[in-house]
């Protein structure tokens, strides 16, 4: 590739972007990869041959639903692009067959997210029919009924029926989507099904009273690229995704005008702590040292978090371009990746756009002839989640033992190998170009008060839909787990959302029309931290769940501080004490004890939030502590599903099933 | 101090009261000078704050986080409150999670009574064990006989691996594993006697409790004292006689020579001689060979003093491109051993195979040096049988039912005891360079010297050049103390070497610890650079109140050229007083 000017940048702007059908995209990312996308991939590119057709098989990102991997894209003509959800090696031929082919969707795969359409402007050529209910799946029988029906009006060759896979929706008994316009209608009864065929298919009507009318909360805007484009391609990032535009626009200003842009945004670090970038830029930038750095923060290690992974691997360039204009506007020649050892895929793929950005004249001397110059390295971290503190990071990257020192001096004074340097978590930088594309302003109008913009969470746990999804800040905990991810696995009652990961705390039921925000979330005794989410249901004991993250944090611990190094491990014992039925009634105490010499003694992050599962479950469900040290395990997982109301008898069967 | 009152200040107050101080310090510091005593015990006045205790925090402005004192700088207009109820509360929490990962030997600790643990726990009135203990078992470290590692006794605070890494460049020790497992232990889990340790002891010197403590060997001494077919003697080291009466609550730097002659006569020495006489005969050797380097140029410049172990330890292991450059004359310790066995067993009629040699020495790098190679078995036995540190003698007093203060004067015994100015400042950095200037001035000019005090070479500075006049000549000297200070020197010599050029320098000395031996790693407890001052101090003031301040004007010393010896750098003088060194470079395992 030749290197770009900052002509070349100006005239893919200019140009609309290009709409492109017939395409089978393979969702290539790690999870993707585990679940079997490469075999699908290979599949693919077999059948499409086989059968003589010219549709390009693409390689692309996630976009996140990492509960239906492998997941693929498929747009042939006549209708909207459709995903499909579970496509094994084995699935690809008949996807080929029956998509490509003859314009057929197949059963039991299509993901076709309610979309609240409510016009019907183009005839119906495909209906998806799926039970969302928690009774027996009646999906099949509706299918059969809508077949029928369509054959008796004649019109069976122009309508086809499809199970669906997942449609947005859930536990809105059968739902029905009608394709190409998507309009979808819940809890259809078997009186609908005529009225759906002769009204909505013959007449082109909208049923009101079954149409769905909720949209997807979600908003894309750190995920904007992940799964529609090829992350190992520069030219898909420039001309499909409006990629380096947003350095683009913050090179035609200066670096203050960028930071003022970053300050209207409202954007706080998205590695947990959320302190605002803009300022954390100019502490930076006001300096007198140089040179100075960037580091993009990718030691993601929260257990169940998979946000920073999903966007390295789905579109690493647009970090790359976050961390350019961070590094343009602290005045920044050198910036470092550093990405933890174990995403590999990552580390490839962010390897392979330093290269291609080289290349194409975006990093190196004098770029774009703007006189700005950047160049970026990896750095491998081994895995140790304290790393993912900013100084012990610092001191790994500097080949040190990856312990934290003692702020001041913060890294903006004295950062990597002495210097002022800014530490961005990935999420925070895939905002960055949208921001300086798009204005702060656009993007201050996501989100809260006091938190704009958008999130991502890794919702997973007893959760039915385990994936990424990003939202708006204030969307509630309860739109998130019931609206977005489908609710709790096997229709169970949700007990509590974990959040934070190991430095977070539980929110029970009763808190979860809590809008989310870094303070709301912090008042009730977790943090936003940096997004993963973990759902929990009646039969999950929470004396088990603070020690599964404490234990965490032990393990973790560098051990560079007493109260973090000692205090986890005594509060560690104390809750396997209480675990296992053996706990004392002055245990508690003890917990508390600790708890506040680890908050307010221990050196870094890590240490301080150490005690919030402990605290946070002590705080909601100090009872079921004291039902294990009364009872012991038994006697509180009794209490326990008792006490958030779920009937004794019901509670019973399902550990009948659960043991079966 | 009119520099400090230049600098800029910061107002802010510390449990109500004001205080000013320098820009950028601690808070920790600036309470004390508020008279208020914040605990720590990771912190450590030679060291900066590893931040590893915890027991430091204190409040700004009733805000709901704690500070750490000693990595927070004072900043104007704080509020700082240092033992309101939380505050007390999260530091004793802490207190009793250090505790419960601490064995609690300390009836049978080598820090008993002078552990800061142990004081620190005293002073938060922790009358229970409120959390139950757990301390991984381990066996301790006796690898070197010098320095004993009782893993299970660490804090972590983190002292050792500073002193080790940065003050000493050493790098032995490290921290091995993480969490709760985390350990102090020679980088890579080999034993210390296999690591890059040179045995200075500093560790020792720094640790806050018993978890590195100096070999101790009163045992053996107990038992020769008491063995009748055995002649004891014994040797106090220079600086040994400023620092010992801290272990009797003395202020530093009291000089306590004659005191301790009595003292270790009591004991139950045959004879007490002085390390200052033998320092007295290093000199008169190694200023021989400097005249031999520097004015007949025979041998390699710069000459570079030997007489520390710990550093002609680190020199064989990093730096060993040096051998030539090392002066062969051997350290007093040895000397006095050799001379003792020889000389002194001739003309008093004893036995050598009787006698049993005992040194008195600030230094745990000293009990290495006893067998460090066979030149230290000149005599054709051990030259010196057992090195006891300044603690160990401390002790020993202690349980001899010897009210040391309150001794009569005492005297050495010759022929080994009468000393000059010049051997006594060998205990301090720059004393060893000063004494064989003065004699090393003689021998070029042969002329008496005026002004026998070189001020340049003196203090604390970390790296001490100048340039003196020898009869005409310039000579240009350094002096480092603490290994850390080391290598900038050498490599400016390397570097004249590779463009073979003159050398920066004629003459370096080296030793290993901050301040010389007065900072050793076997003194009393508790050192810092105010202490090292005053230690130093009390030494030039027994160099003034000698009326002889150069080594080759000792009388004892010409008596020995004349009787026994022959001529400095002489064939006996060569066999008995020089040694050999070997390059021994690291990790060949």
């Amino acid at each position: 590739m030749k290197p770009l000017t900052l002509d070349d940048l100006a005239a893919l702007a200019a140009r609309p972007n290009p709409v492109t059908t017939d395409f089978v995209r393979v969702q290539l990312d790690t999870g993707g990869i585990a679940a079997g996308a490469e075999e699908t991939f290979a599949a693919f590119r077999a059948a499409v041959a086989a059968a003589a057709l010219s549709t390009p098989v693409l390689r692309v990102g996630s976009h996140g639903r990492s509960w239906a991997d492998p997941v693929v894209e498929v747009s042939a003509a006549g209708l909207p692009p459709v995903l499909y959800g579970g496509v094994k090696a084995d699935v690809a031929p008949q996807i080929v067959a029956a998509h490509l082919q003859s314009g057929r969707l197949i059963d039991d795969h299509v993901i076709a997210p309610a979309s609240g359409a409510a016009e019907l402007a183009a005839s119906v050529t495909h209906l998806l029919v799926l039970d969302t209910g928690v009774g027996e799946a009646k999906t099949k029988f509706f299918q059969f009924s809508f077949v029928e029906e369509l054959k008796r009006r004649g019109l069976a060759d122009q309508v086809q029926v499809a199970r669906a896979l997942d449609l947005g929706v859930y536990d809105e008994g059968v739902v029905v989507t009608l394709l190409p316009a998507g309009v979808t209608y819940t809890n259809v009864l078997a009186p609908d099904v005529a009225r759906i065929v002769e009204q909505s298919i013959q007449g082109r009507q909208v049923l009101d009273d079954l149409l769905w009318k909720r949209t997807d909360p979600q908003v894309r805007i750190v995920l904007r690229n992940c799964g529609s484009i090829d992350p190992e391609s520069l030219p898909d990032y420039l001309e499909r995704a409006h990629g380096y535009q947003g350095l683009r626009a913050a090179l035609a200003r200066t670096p203050e005008q960028v930071i003022e842009e970053l300050k209207v945004s409202g954007l706080r670090g998205r590695g947990g702590a959320g302190f605002p970038t803009w300022l954390k830029w100019s502490n930076t930038r006001i300096q007198k040292a140089e040179p100075r750095c960037v580091i993009c923060n990718g030691d993601e290690g929260d257990p169940g978090a998979f946000m920073d992974r999903s966007v390295l691997e789905s579109d690493p360039h647009s970090v790359l371009e976050g961390l350019m204009i961070a590094g343009y506007a602290i005045g920044a020649a050198h910036g470092y990746f550093y990405i933890r050892a174990e995403y590999p895929k990552a580390v490839e793929r962010v390897e392979r756009a330093l290269s291609q950005a080289r290349e194409a004249g975006l990093l190196g001397r004098n770029i774009l002839g703007t006189g700005f110059s950047f160049d970026a390295k990896i750095r491998l971290g081994a895995g140790a989640f304290v790393c993912g503190e900013e100084t012990a990071l610092i001191a790994s990257i500097e080949g040190k033992r990856g312990s934290p020192s003692p702020r001041p001096p913060y890294p903006s004074v004295r950062g990597l190998w002495g210097r002022p340097t800014a530490i961005n978590n990935v999420e925070t930088l895939a905002n960055v170009p949208a921001i300086l594309l798009r204005g702060g302003a656009w993007y201050a109008g996501f989100g809260t008060e006091t938190t704009k913009g958008t999130k991502v969470f890794a919702v997973t746990g007893k959760v039915k839909n385990a994936q990424l999804v990003e939202v708006p800040m204030g969307t509630t905990l309860r739109a998130i787990v019931f609206d977005v991810c489908g609710g709790v696995l096997e229709d169970k009652d949700i007990k509590a959302v974990q959040t934070g990961g190991p430095s977070g705390g539980v929110i029970p039921d009763k808190h979860l029309d809590t809008p989310v925000a870094y303070e709301t979330l912090q008042q009730l005794g977790s943090i936003m931290g940096s997004g993963g989410m973990i759902v929990m249901d009646t039969t999950d004991s929470m004396v088990d769940v603070a020690k599964f993250f404490l234990k965490f944090c032990v393990d973790e611990s560098c051990g560079k501080c007493a109260p973090c190094r000692i205090g986890g491990f005594q509060m560690l014992q104390i809750l396997d004490r209480i675990s296992r039925g053996r706990g004392a009634a002055e245990d508690i105490a003890a917990l508390r004890r600790i708890c506040q010499a680890m908050q307010k003694a221990s050196l870094c992050g890590l240490g301080q939030t150490a005690p919030n599962p402990v605290l946070s479950t002590l705080r909601y469900f100090d009872e079921e502590y004291k039902a294990y040290i009364e009872g012991g395990p038994s006697y509180a997982r009794k209490m326990a599903r008792a006490a958030s109301g779920a009937e004794p008898v019901r509670a019973l069967a399902t550990a009948t099933t659960e043991g079966a | 101090m009119s520099a400090v009152a230049t600098l800029p200040t910061v107002k802010a107050t510390i449990n109500g009261i004001v205080v000013e101080v320098p820009v950028g310090t601690s808070i920790l510091d600036a309470a004390r000078r508020a008279a208020v005593k914040i605990p720590t015990l990771c912190k450590h006045k030679d060291l900066l704050p590893t931040a590893a205790c915890g027991l430091c925090v204190v409040r700004n402005k009733g805000g709901p986080r704690l500070l750490r004192a000693c990595c927070t700088p004072l900043e104007a207009g704080m509020e700082i409150a240092t033992h309101d109820n939380e505050i007390v509360e999260v530091r004793r929490s802490t207190l009793e999670l250090i505790l419960s990962n601490h064995p609690a030997e300390c009836l049978t600790c080598g820090r008993n009574g002078e552990c800061e643990l142990q004081s620190i726990a005293a002073d938060f009135n922790i009358r229970t064990d409120g959390i139950k203990r757990h301390v991984k078992e381990q066996p301790a470290d006796c690898s070197t006989g010098s320095i004993i590692l009782e893993f299970e006794k660490c804090i972590k605070c983190g002292r050792c691996l500073q002193v080790c890494q940065e003050m000493q460049d050493v790098w032995a020790l490290s921290f091995l594993e993480r969490g709760i497992n985390t350990r102090m232990a020679p980088a890579g889990d080999i034993a210390l006697a296999e690591s890059p340790c040179v045995k200075c002891g500093q560790c020792s010197a720094h640790c806050p409790t018993g978890a590195i403590v100096e070999n101790d060997e009163t045992a053996a001494v107990w038992a020769a004292l008491h063995d009748r077919d055995k002649i004891c003697v014994v040797q106090v080291a220079p600086s040994v006689r400023v620092t010992v009466g801290e272990a009797f609550g003395l202020p530093p730097g009291t000089n306590l020579t004659k005191k301790l002659y009595s003292a270790l006569r009591r004991l139950g020495f045959h004879a007490v001689f002085d390390t200052n006489f033998s320092a007295d005969v290093t000199i008169v050797e190694e200023a021989t060979e400097f005249v031999q380097r520097f004015v007949h140029q025979r041998g390699p410049l710069p000459l570079i003093t030997s007489c520390c172990p710990a550093w002609t330890d680190f020199m064989e292991k990093k730096h060993w491109d040096f051998i030539d450059n090392f002066s062969t004359a051997k350290s007093p310790q040895q000397m006095l051993g050799v001379l003792a066995k020889t000389y002194y067993a001739q003309q008093a009629g004893i036995d050598p195979a009787k006698l049993v040699v005992v040194s008195i020495m600030p230094c745990t790098a000293k009990k290495y040096e006893l067998s460090r190679t066979e030149e230290m078995f000149a005599s054709g036995f051990k030259d010196v049988d057992i090195c006891l540190t300044t603690r160990e003698l401390a002790r020993m007093l202690k349980q001899s039912g010897i009210d040391f203060l309150a001794l009569d004067d005492g005297a050495a015994d010759s022929i080994l005891g009468t000393y000059s100015g010049a051997g006594t400042i060998f205990g301090t950095t720059g004393g060893v360079m000063e004494a064989a200037l003065r004699t090393a001035h003689h021998y070029a000019t042969g002329q008496k010297l005026g002004q026998v005090e070189f001020a340049a070479v003196r203090g604390l500075d970390g790296v001490k050049t100048a340039v003196i006049d020898v009869g005409g000549a310039k000579v240009r000297v350094a002096v480092a103390h603490g290994l850390g200070h080391v290598s900038a020197v050498l490599e400016q010599v390397r570097q004249a070497r590779r463009e073979d050029k003159e050398p920066p320098y004629h003459f370096i000395e080296v030793m290993a610890c901050p301040g010389g031996c007065i900072g050793g790693g076997g003194q009393p407890y508790g050192v810092d650079n105010e202490r090292r001052r005053q230690r130093i101090a009390g030494l030039y003031q027994d160099d003034r109140d000698q009326a002889v301040r150069c080594s080759h004007e000792n009388p004892e010393v010409v008596r020995l050229y004349r009787d026994f010896l022959g001529q400095p750098n002489g064939t006996k003088a060569h066999e008995l007083l020089h040694t050999r060194y070997t390059a021994r470079p690291l990790y060949k395992r």
